[in-house]
């Protein structure tokens, strides 16, 4: 328990981390650091975006499998880490790289 | 002419002529009036006239109705509306007269019919009918119509009766068991008509199964349906439990690393540049090479001076755009100056300033007891400008005043748009009402100023002071206070604030002054009584000669091109605060002032004999006889082989300056004293201005005397200009960049035969590449390094020459200790050794016998 947390934690320092969340593999959050609304909204899209990449490479190669799912947007970055259990996900800024 | 009308047969029209009616008393208008348009003639008194004018009377057609007439008098009535044809009219009964006389009361639709019953009545008559001719018409109507050419035929046809309305059957019949039942017309392939395709083009693509399914619904009306919904959250409990499940361990674990690993990524390069928009910005600069000439926008030329003219100094106002300051002066050499003198008086001498909305009106002119040589605008306030004079006085205006007259120039459209519109010989007046005089408000004192002229006056930051011994302390007034001025002589500092002398006896000499009203009173404790604060002289070393500076270049200079924004905002501050600082100089300076101790007090100056000289202006003390003398230059370089007429800083480096003399250009570093950083090789032509590029770190510009402008790059090329472009035919005297906005740039380009030349700088010349600026920098490193390597070289070669010169030397001795005797000796063993080796040659050739048997031996 004390392990998950400091996981968490030692994530979420990161510089630049928005926010991070823990999902279940039907999508509903267990853990996370951003408030409620936003965190559904992020469940609910996340949750089937992920679905269909793993089923796409899966479906080129079924010998093959999702490992991340990075969406890069102009404003932040979105860090999918799918398990078989669960998924993580993270949302991450841009602001610190500007010139 | 006669229109006797028919409804009332007793009027008779008449024409009475002029004799007529004074005979008969009816003339028109005095006898016979609106009120009363008729008048009673007697019948006695027309067959009167009748006798005596017979046919010529007027009466004479209506002779028979008179004779006629039953009554005495006859009604006479003047026709004004010629109603009945003519001037007058006869009533020839004694109805009519009665009637006329007193118009019975019919109802008024009679008498309106009557009176729409005019001249002409017209009676209906039914058309007869007359035997019709026939004018060819019955032709057309007989083409036109369509009649029948065939006789029609008719059946008739009967049935029983009883068989009509039986109720119908009907078969199916094959058509073609039945002969003649129809008629067909078989289709089959004609050739004319058949196109082969030689070429198919099919697209083929590669699609997943598909299935279609449609099905037939009941569709009844559009109705809205809406879900509400909340979303599957786990309870607090539910979270702890899975939390402390192992599977979610293990899994957050294992992602964490690759969470971590994009994390570093994310941190180690920018994820989010654009690779194809940064493309693009690189290749622009280079391959955008179609447009590297300066546009000419327009161009200024006094048109009423008197002498022609030369510019001698230009400024762009710091605020205000489109506005740009011009001195001119006199185009005379000193012999020419000295014999016109007394012409030249009358004239005055002009600062022009000219403004883009008006290419033929300056919008000022200020006036100056002299030619002006240069001027500045003082960068806190832009309403002050000091100029040197080329007798060597130093003059001030103050033009607040005028402020808005300069600052409305662009809006002002509606005065110089009519200008234009008239022709030249009708302005004249017009001019002297737009652009005023403005005479000075201060100047210096002639015999404690320069006795030469003055060639470069600069305004010292607002950021310090400098007191009598030339140390420097900081400024507490927020504006620039002090000036400096260079002349051949010597240069020194002035101070607008009153130096220690005690004011009573100014104020006195003041009031014999009589001032003009229009002449704002800013500078007044300064005329004519301005002294120097400080002189600083350059010694030429042991000799008492001085060297003649021509131009200087001083520290912080080089920021009012970027600290325009900071110039604004205290200038607004100071105008804020209801009174202009500017006229409050004469409180004096304060006394308690914080002296800056590591200030840089050194200067770059250019001499006229060529020369580049880094000073100090701090005086010291002498130790020998106490007083104060000015240091000794760090150090001095003759590398231009003219007059040195331009040492500038450049606009992004501290320490880089540009210099421009005679025939060549060098770059120097302000801590490298061994010699310039780049030194341009001798040109065909003599370079008269210069000035760095206001955006581009590694651009200057360079003015020849055959009015050609070199545009150098150092980037591109070091050893000569990137570019040359003519402007003008004669001598430029001076160039000044100047930024108006990220798109426009505008340089100006003044010339021998005083035209101000305004030219558009092109976007490949005002705008940086990306690295340009450490591109540059590597640049003057590498030169840095290669003027110490030079020294380095140089030293190392001393040596070397030194040792070999010892060496020399040491051979040179080796050789005159060998006697004579040592030689003879030395050419005996020679010779000895040379009659053997013949002795052997020979015997091997067995020309020689050998005779001796020893020596035989001795040979094999």
């Amino acid at each position: 328990m004390a392990e998950v947390e400091e996981t968490l934690k030692r994530i979420q320092s990161h510089k630049g981390v928005i926010g991070t969340m823990v999902v279940n593999a039907e999508g509903i959050p267990i853990r996370t650091t951003l408030d409620n609304s936003t965190t559904v909204q992020y469940a609910g899209l996340l949750h089937h975006l992920t679905m269909k990449a793993k089923s796409t490479v899966r479906d080129i190669d079924p010998q093959n499998d999702l490992t991340f799912l990075r969406i890069r947007s102009k404003k932040h970055e979105i860090m999918v880490a799918p398990g078989n259990l669960a998924f993580h996900f993270l949302v991450k800024s841009s602001f610190y790289f500007a010139r | 002419m006669n229109h006797r009308p028919k409804s009332h047969p007793e009027i008779y029209p008449l024409v009475l002529t002029t004799k007529t009616q004074e005979i008969f008393n009816c003339r028109i208008d005095e006898d016979i009036t609106d009120e009363q348009p008729y008048k009673l003639i007697n019948k006695e008194d027309i067959f009167e006239d009748l006798r005596n004018r017979a046919a010529v009377s007027d009466f004479h057609p209506v002779k028979k109705i008179v004779q006629e007439y039953p009554g005495n008098e006859l009604l006479l009535v003047y026709d004004k509306d010629f109603k009945y044809g003519l001037n007058f009219y006869l009533i020839g009964t004694e109805e009519g007269k009665e009637n006329y006389l007193n118009p019975p009361e019919v109802s008024e639709e009679q008498e309106e019919y009557k009176e729409y019953i005019p001249e002409d009545v017209y009676i209906y008559k039914p058309p007869v009918s007359k035997p019709w001719v026939s004018l060819g018409s019955e032709k057309e109507i007989e083409e036109a119509s369509v009649t029948e050419s065939t006789k029609q035929i008719t059946y008739m046809i009967s049935r029983k009766r009883s068989e009509f309305g039986a109720p119908i059957k009907f078969s199916d019949q094959n058509a073609s068991s039945v002969k003649d039942a129809y008629i067909e017309c078989t289709a089959y392939p004609d050739k004319n008509f058949t196109l082969k395709q030689l070429e198919k083009d099919v697209g083929m693509q590669v699609i997943p199964q598909i299935k279609d399914i449609s099905t037939q619904t009941k569709w009844t009306y559009p109705k809205n349906a809406t879900t509400q919904y909340y979303p599957r959250e786990f309870s607090e409990e539910e979270k702890e439990t899975l939390k402390q499940s192992k599977p979610l361990v293990d899994f957050l674990n294992n992602a964490s690393i690759s969470v971590e690993i994009a994390l570093q990524q994310n941190e180690i390069t920018n994820t989010f540049i654009d690779d194809w928009k940064h493309l693009a910005e690189e290749e622009g600069t280079f391959g955008d090479k179609t447009d590297t000439h300066l546009k000419e926008y327009q161009s200024f030329t006094d048109l009423h001076s008197p002498t022609e003219k030369m510019i001698t100094c230009v400024s762009w106002h710091p605020t205000i755009y489109g506005l740009i300051a011009v001195s001119v002066a006199v185009r005379l050499s000193f012999e020419d100056r000295v014999h016109f003198s007394g012409k030249l008086l009358l004239q005055p001498s002009l600062i022009l300033f000219w403004s883009f909305s008006d290419p033929i009106h300056p919008q000022l002119m200020l006036e100056s007891p002299d030619d002006i040589f240069c001027f500045k605008f003082c960068p806190s306030d832009p309403n002050i400008i000091a100029g040197g004079c080329i007798n060597g006085q130093i003059v001030m205006w103050d033009i607040t005043t005028h402020a808005d007259r300069i600052e409305n120039v662009k809006a002002g459209g509606s005065r110089s748009k009519k200008a234009t519109l008239k022709p030249m010989f009708l302005l004249e007046p017009e001019s002297n009402k737009e652009a005023m005089y403005i005479r000075h408000c201060a100047v210096s004192s002639i015999e404690n100023g320069h006795k030469k002229v003055i060639t470069d006056i600069h305004w010292l930051s607002d950021t310090f002071e400098i007191n009598r011994m030339g140390s420097v302390f900081e400024n507490r007034s927020g504006i620039c206070c002090q000036l400096v001025t260079c002349s051949h002589n010597m240069f020194w500092d002035i101070r607008p604030q009153k130096p220690l002398t005690p004011q009573t006896t100014e104020k006195k000499k003041e009031e014999n002054i009589e001032i003009p009203f229009d002449v704002p009173s800013t500078f007044l404790h300064l005329d004519l009584s301005w002294k120097p604060l400080t002189k600083v002289r350059l010694s030429k070393g042991e000799t008492s000669l001085d060297h003649c500076p021509t131009k200087i270049s001083l520290k912080e200079d080089h920021l009012l091109c970027k600290t325009q924004d900071k110039v604004l905002a205290q200038s607004k501050t100071a105008k804020a605060e209801e009174m202009n600082p500017y006229h409050n100089l004469e409180s004096g300076m304060p006394n308690l002032l914080k002296p800056i101790d590591d200030f840089c007090t050194k200067f770059f100056v250019g001499t006229e004999e060529g020369e580049v000289i880094y000073t100090d202006w701090k005086m010291e003390k002498d130790p020998e006889t106490g007083r104060l003398m000015p240091k000794k230059p760090v150090s001095l370089h003759t590398i231009h082989d003219g007059i040195v007429h331009t040492i500038q800083r450049s606009p992004f480096y501290d320490d880089i300056i540009l210099t421009v003399g005679g025939w060549n250009v060098a770059i120097w570093k302000e801590s490298v004293m061994t010699g310039p950083l780049l030194q341009s090789c001798c040109a065909p032509k003599r370079y008269t201005s210069g000035h760095w590029s206001l955006t581009r770190p590694g651009v200057f510009y360079i003015g020849r005397e055959d009015g050609y402008i070199d545009i150098w790059d150092l980037l591109e090329k070091t050893h000569e200009p990137a570019q040359s472009q003519n402007i003008c035919i004669t001598m430029i005297t001076c160039i000044k960049p100047w930024i108006f906005s990220s798109k426009q740039q505008f340089i100006a380009i003044a010339d021998y035969y005083g035209t101000l030349h305004i030219l558009e700088i092109p976007w490949t010349l005002s705008r940086p590449s990306t690295n340009e600026m450490t591109s540059i920098n590597h640049y003057f490193e590498r030169e840095v390094k290669h003027l110490e390597y030079v020294e380095q070289r140089k030293k190392i070669r001393e040596q070397e020459k030194k040792e070999m010169e010892q060496e020399m030397a040491k051979k040179k001795v080796k050789i005159y200790q060998k006697s004579k005797e040592q030689m003879e000796a030395e050419l005996k063993m020679d010779y000895e050794s040379y009659l053997e080796l013949e002795k052997t040659v020979l015997i091997n050739l067995g020309l020689i016998k050998v005779t001796e048997k020893g020596s035989y031996s001795d040979v094999m």
